[in-house]
This record gives structure tokens, C-alpha cells and sequence, in this order.
């Protein structure tokens, strides 16, 4: 066995940071996992890999989902698997056909709660369109898991034409987002710490396949799709950046967010930047398609409050910037711990 | 950011106004005739001012340096070398804030010290923690609560309220230090280096202003009470600016909408009931005598330096790490060969590159030692 290539001065043990989403999470991708199993698809690090099947181009993607807590405002760990993985999918450029179903469950989890989940999963997959085709189910001691912990998998179709990829983004190209970001994050959040507000923040959890279908039948150009979960728009846009090489800037004023979540946000000492979504698609588009899109987007029920946040910049520094609303700029970075453990 | 159909958040976005942010900076610019060294007390308010890139805005005779407003970062290392020595025993549950979790103390975190099977857990409000104890009778529960004037009144809550719940198993590792000792320790050590303060608004909501007004005489030095918001901390600056044109060394209060001179006395009450005043170490400050509080003895039974039997030593040095220097505004935290290179927020040498309040966390996190290098 070769040795370790993670320093081991740095931690002896893997810390909930390690699975956050940001910098500790990157750092053991890239020096335990890619090295270790290293092709070209698993190192361009996308949410899903795209390869080609016997003359097919196909999206495959994996994910394992741990939320805690399992039913949650607006949702629950079983729609949440199944809309996680088809939105990687989704942005892959790709159509969500298959996904398998890996259920680990603790000793003493509720049937009724399973079934709730099981429906929930049935639920889902009909709103995208995808079918579970194959699945596992494996029972662990007692306090050996946390009731329920999920993976899907999922491939999909790729059109011969598309090409989405970091390595498209043009300076000049627009950053567009499908809505108002934080929620899922804070929907969780407010349960863990009993926060109350007048209308409750829910989660906003939803497969995103269905508008990327008419962006990408649209012949738009479109450079890249992420969905921003953990780490938020803020690690989604560090990424993106990183891989294509340009800066971006992005203006604080433009990007939606709702009122209750940008309170609980302040409450909590949080930047919603950073905070988790479930049904957002973050974009870079064209220039020239910028308003084409935006139209598509907002006739999308789930896109009503699309904006365009921002653009990319003619200069090679991969950084990621922000107008803040008081007209001042500074630098956003990525996400380094956890803001919150286990929201997905 | 946009809120969506939905009222403006009040006491927020009025004061991230554009307009008012650029009046203020221009009334700054004009009035400026003088080099000024101004210390922002709170690691909230640095956090807003590189957020925000309020130095910006600002005119070259200005100089913003950072004080040590942040709790986490002034835990004396041995503190948190205790917590994790109860963290690491059988029986024991340790719960604490966030930031708390992650900072290092002489040879781990409680965040290593959870992953090695450690009870850790991570609360919102120390009645959280009393939760856990109800929860966990057979256990002994231990808050490691640090803090300002700020959150003393809550954990003072926690205690009484433990009390009245006949809780036996919760105990309060407690390092609450206060402001005006520090105050006083900076203008004594600093040879006329700090001009004015922008005191921390928290804290005088709760302590009120009075303990400053004898500061500022002494000293003859301007105190403004500031809040946090870019046009708070504007707002104070300007009134800085302002008392030092005049020679007046007073305490203005710029933050009126939650400060009133008396503070609030219920939770000074609160504090007074439960706490007494002692010597405390500051992390990188040394000791400085009245300045932290600890349960009095009518609470003691609460208080777990004397419940427990520590197993550690007192070690000396932080290394290369110079927050000292950096919470007592001697260094920025590019100054220091350590910041981004060895020292970084995943693997941080010292708290002021963990904490939420930290100069370091904030200098790193909003970029500004990009410019610094460049």
C-alpha cells in the first residue's frame, strides 16, 4: 500500500469538516482520492462524470445523503436523494433516466417513517421523470447510523451537440441564478436551533431537469450548470472559476434572497453565499442569451426569481469578487470548514 | 442582497444604505485633517469593516487598527487545553459554541478531540446545554462558555436556571473576560500609538458606557460607542474624527437605537448575582488584573474548575503564531509570516484566523491581504 498522501501532521482523523462541502473536503479529494484513482473523467471533479457508452454520451452521477434531521420543513431525505442526483444530472447537460436506491437503515427506525420516505422517493422520481431501476437495502446496529442514510447513483442521456463545460467560459458571460438561494440550508438550520418565523423558511428541494430540458432545447449557449448545495453559490462559483481559469464578479443587490432567510442569516452569524440550496440552478451563459434564458427560466414554476448576479471578467486570476450593496468589492471565497453539518 | 417580496429588514438594510454610506464617507474625507489611529474594539466590527471594505472609503491620514474583541481568540490557551481534557473523558459531555470547537490549544482542538471519540457538542445557547444535562443524568455536562460582557448574562441564566431544575451534572468552564481592563492595559502599554476607540456596541447594550467615561478623561482619549453595521461603524469613525478635532476625550454614544448609558440592569443584575470579578490571562495579553469573571461562591457547586481535577500543564510560547501581537493592534495579520501560508483558516496556528470575530478570519476570508501583497 503506498503511504498516505494527506500530510498526517494536518489531522489523524477525518473531522465533519472533512465532508462540509469547502476547502478540507477539496483538499481530500485531491489528495487522497484523486490521486489514488485518478482518469480523465474523475479529474475534472464535475458533480457527474460524462462518458461515452458504446457510441452514447452518458451522465453518471453518485450521492449519499445523511441529513439529520430526516423529515424536514418543505421535504424529507427521500425526495432529497432522489432530486439531488437527478440535478446532477441535470447539469451535466444531460436527461435523467435511471437511479438506483441504496437504503442503510439503523435498528429501530420506525416503519411508518420508512414508508413516508419510500413514498416520498416514488413521489419524486415521477415529478422527474426517472425511474428507480435497481436498489440495496442493508440494517446496522443500533446507534451504529442516524435512522436513515440514503445513496442514489443515476445516469442520463447526453445530446450529441451539448457541451457544457467550465472550459467554454468566455469574459463577457453572464452568471445567472434561478432564484432565491439559502433556503434548504436555513430550513434546516431553524430546526436544529427552534428558530421561529412568520412564515416558515421551508427547504427548497426540487428536480431541476425539467427547466434545463427547455434551456438546453432552446439552443442557448450555456457554459455551465451547477446545482449550488453544500458550500452554497459562493463554493459553486469558486469552483467554477478555478477550472476555467477567469475571475468573476457578482453584485450583492442582485442576488435573491428572501427576507426571513436573510434575517435568520443575521441571527445566526451566517452569509447565505455559503448556505445550501436543493432546487437552484446556478448558470453561466452567453452573453447574447442572456435574456433568452432568463425568460425560460422565469416561466419555469420553480424560476420565477431568476436574476442575473453577475458576469465573467477578462482576467485570469480565478478569483471570485462581489459589489457589495454599499458599492465597495471584495473577494469571496471559498467556504473553508462547515457552516452546518449534515444538511444533505 | 434583494429581498423578495418582503419589507426591508429593519435595523439591517438602512444601515447597508449606499447613499448614507457614501454622505458619511465624504463628511469623513472633509473633516480629516490630522493622522489618526482609531481602534475598532469588537471582531464584529472588523469583520464588517473587511466585509465590507469600509478602509476603502476612508481617507490616507486614517489608520484602522484591530483590537481584541474577539472571545474565542483571547482564551488563554490552558483553558482550552482543560476543556479538551474533559472532552477526552469518559462519562463527560462538552458542549460549547462553533467557533470555540475549532480553535487550537497547545497540541489539539475539540474538534480532533471529538473525532477521537470525545462526547463534543457543538450548542446555540447554553440552555441548550441544560437540555443535555436533563437528558443525560447519569453524565456530567460541562458548558465551556467564553465570551464578553455580552454573553455572561446568559450564562448567568443557565446556572440559575440549572439550579432551579436540581440539575447536579451541569458545571460552567467559564472564561468571560471584560472590555474596559483591556481598554486600559492597551492605553497603558501603547505610548500614545491609539488616538480613539469605537467601543463595542453588545457590550455596552448590556454594561451601559459609564465604566468609560473615567477611561476616556485619563486617558484623553475619544471613546464612541459603535455599532456594527457599515454606517454604525462610519457613523463612529466620524464622531472619532470629530472629538479628536476638538480635543474633546468623552464617550459619545453613536449607537443610541440599543445603547443607553445605564446598559440594561436586569442582565447587569444577572451578572452581579452569580459572577465575581477576577485576574484573568488573555491569550497573547498576559494577565490582566479584574478583568474576567468567574462564579462567585454561592455557584461554585456550577463551577467546573472546581469539580474537576485538571491533568494539564501550563505550557508556554504559541509558537510562530503572533496574535498577541495582532489582538492588541501591534501587527496586521499580513505582517505576520505565518497568515495564508502555514497558518489558514483549515489550519490555523492561532484563534484570530478561526473565530468569526477573528482579524485574522476576516483578513483571510474577505481578501483583503490580496491588495496587502500586491
Amino acid at each position: 500500500m503506498p503511504s498516505c498522501p494527506v500530510p498526517i501532521s494536518e489531522y489523524e482523523r477525518v473531522l465533519l469538516a472533512h465532508g462540509g462541502g469547502g476547502k478540507l473536503s477539496a483538499r481530500l479529494f485531491e489528495k487522497m482520492i484523486r490521486p489514488c484513482l485518478s482518469n480523465p473523467w474523475l479529474d475534472l471533479s464535475h458533480d457527474g462524470a460524462m462518458i461515452r457508452l458504446e457510441g452514447r454520451r452518458i451522465a453518471f452521477s453518485t450521492d449519499s445523503y445523511v441529513i439529520q434531521p430526516i423529515i424536514f420543513p418543505g421535504g424529507n431525505i427521500g425526495e432529497l436523494a432522489v432530486n439531488g442526483t437527478v440535478n446532477d444530472l441535470a447539469c451535466c447537460g444531460a436527461r435523467p433516466m435511471y437511479i438506483s436506491l441504496g437504503l442503510i437503515l439503523e435498528e429501530g427506525l420506525e416503519m411508518e417513517v420508512l414508508w413516508k420516505i419510500i413514498c416520498s422517493v416514488r413521489e419524486a422520481a415521477d415529478r422527474a421523470g426517472v425511474k428507480v431501476v435497481t436498489g440495496d437495502t442493508k440494517v446496522v446496529d443500533r446507534g451504529k447510523a442516524d435512522r436513515i442514510f440514503i445513496n442514489t447513483s443515476g445516469i442520463g442521456i447526453i445530446g450529441e451537440e451539448t457541451e457544457v463545460s467550465p472550459a467554454s467560459c468566455r469574459p463577457g458571460d453572464k452568471i445567472l441564478l434561478s432564484g432565491k438561494i439559502a433556503e434548504h440550508g436555513i430550513a434546516i438550520m431553524s430546526t436544529r436551533t427552534g428558530l421561529e418565523f412568520d412564515s416558515p423558511i421551508v427547504s427548497d428541494t426540487a428536480p431541476l431537469n425539467h427547466m434545463v430540458e427547455k434551456i438546453m432545447a432552446s439552443g442557448a449557449g450555456i457554459r455551465v450548470m451547477r446545482d449550488p448545495t453544500r458550500g452554497g453559490v459562493a463554493s459553486a462559483l469558486n469552483e467554477i472559476s478555478r477550472s476555467c481559469g477567469y475571475r468573476f464578479i457578482i453584485r450583492e443587490k442582485d442576488i435573491p434572497v428572501a427576507g426571513a432567510v436573510q434575517g435568520a442569516c443575521e441571527i445566526l452569524g451566517l452569509d447565505p453565499l455559503y448556505i445550501a440550496n436543493e432546487g437552484k440552478l446556478l448558470l453561466i451563459v452567453d452573453p447574447g442569451d442572456e435574456q433568452k434564458v432568463l425568460k425560460i427560466i422565469r416561466a419555469d414554476p420553480l424560476g420565477k426569481e431568476a436574476a442575473c448576479i453577475g458576469e465573467v471578467l477578462d482576467s485570469r486570476d480565478k478569483l471570485v469578487e462581489m459589489e457589495t450593496v454599499i458599492g465597495s468589492t471584495r473577494i469571496v471565497d471559498m467556504i473553508s470548514g462547515e457552516q452546518l453539518p449534515r444538511i444533505c | 442582497m434583494t429581498h423578495h417580496n418582503t419589507l426591508p429588514l429593519k435595523y439591517i438594510d438602512e444601515y447597508r444604505d449606499a447613499r448614507l454610506v457614501k454622505e458619511l464617507a465624504g463628511k469623513i474625507q472633509r473633516e480629516t485633517r490630522h493622522p489618526w489611529t482609531i481602534m475598532e474594539i469588537c471582531g464584529g466590527q472588523t469583520h464588517s469593516i473587511l466585509k465590507f471594505r469600509l478602509e476603502d472609503l476612508l481617507p490616507p491620514e486614517i489608520t484602522l487598527i484591530h483590537g481584541p474583541g474577539c472571545p474565542v481568540c483571547v482564551t488563554p490557551t490552558e483553558k482550552i487545553d482543560r476543556a479538551i481534557d474533559l472532552a477526552g473523558r469518559h462519562g463527560v459531555i462538552l458542549a460549547s459554541f462553533g467557533d470555540m470547537l475549532r480553535v487550537p490549544g497547545s497540541e489539539t482542538d475539540l474538534l480532533s478531540a471529538k473525532a477521537a471519540g470525545g462526547d463534543v457538542r457543538m450548542v446555540y445557547s447554553p440552555l441548550d446545554v441544560l437540555k443535555i444535562a436533563g437528558d443525560n443524568p447519569t453524565r456530567q455536562v460541562v458548558f465551556f462558555g467564553v465570551g464578553f460582557e455580552t454573553t455572561a448574562p446568559a450564562n448567568a441564566l443557565a446556572v440559575i436556571e440549572a439550579r432551579n431544575r436540581g440539575l447536579k451534572n451541569f458545571f460552567l468552564l467559564s472564561s468571560h473576560v471584560l472590555v474596559p481592563p483591556a481598554i486600559r492595559t492597551l492605553l497603558n502599554e501603547g505610548g500614545g500609538r491609539i488616538h480613539a476607540f469605537l467601543a463595542a456596541g453588545h457590550v455596552c447594550t448590556v454594561m451601559g458606557y459609564e465604566e468609560y467615561i473615567p477611561i476616556a478623561a485619563t486617558y484623553r482619549t475619544p471613546i464612541v460607542v459603535t455599532g456594527f453595521e457599515p454606517v454604525d461603524i462610519l457613523q463612529g469613525i466620524l464622531h472619532a474624527v470629530r472629538l479628536l478635532a476638538k480635543k474633546e476625550y468623552r464617550v459619545h454614544n453613536a449607537y443610541a437605537r440599543a445603547v443607553k448609558k445605564e446598559g440594561n440592569p436586569a442582565a447587569k443584575a444577572l451578572i452581579r448575582e452569580i459572577f465575581q470579578v477576577t485576574d484573568r490571562e488573555w491569550r497573547g495579553m498576559g494577565t490582566i488584573p479584574m478583568s474576567g469573571l468567574e462564579l462567585s461562591p454561592a455557584w461554585a457547586e456550577f463551577d467546573a474548575e472546581k469539580a474537576f481535577e485538571f491533568r494539564v500543564k501550563k505550557k508556554h510560547g504559541a509558537g510562530k503564531c503572533l496574535a498577541g501581537e495582532v489582538l492588541q493592534g501591534k501587527i496586521l495579520p499580513a505582517q505576520c509570516a505565518e497568515f495564508g501560508k502555514t497558518c489558514t483558516p483549515e489550519h490555523p496556528l492561532g484563534a484570530p484566523m478561526v473565530s468569526s470575530e477573528g482579524t485574522c478570519a476576516a483578513y483571510f476570508r474577505y481578501g483583503k491581504y490580496q491588495n496587502n501583497r500586491s
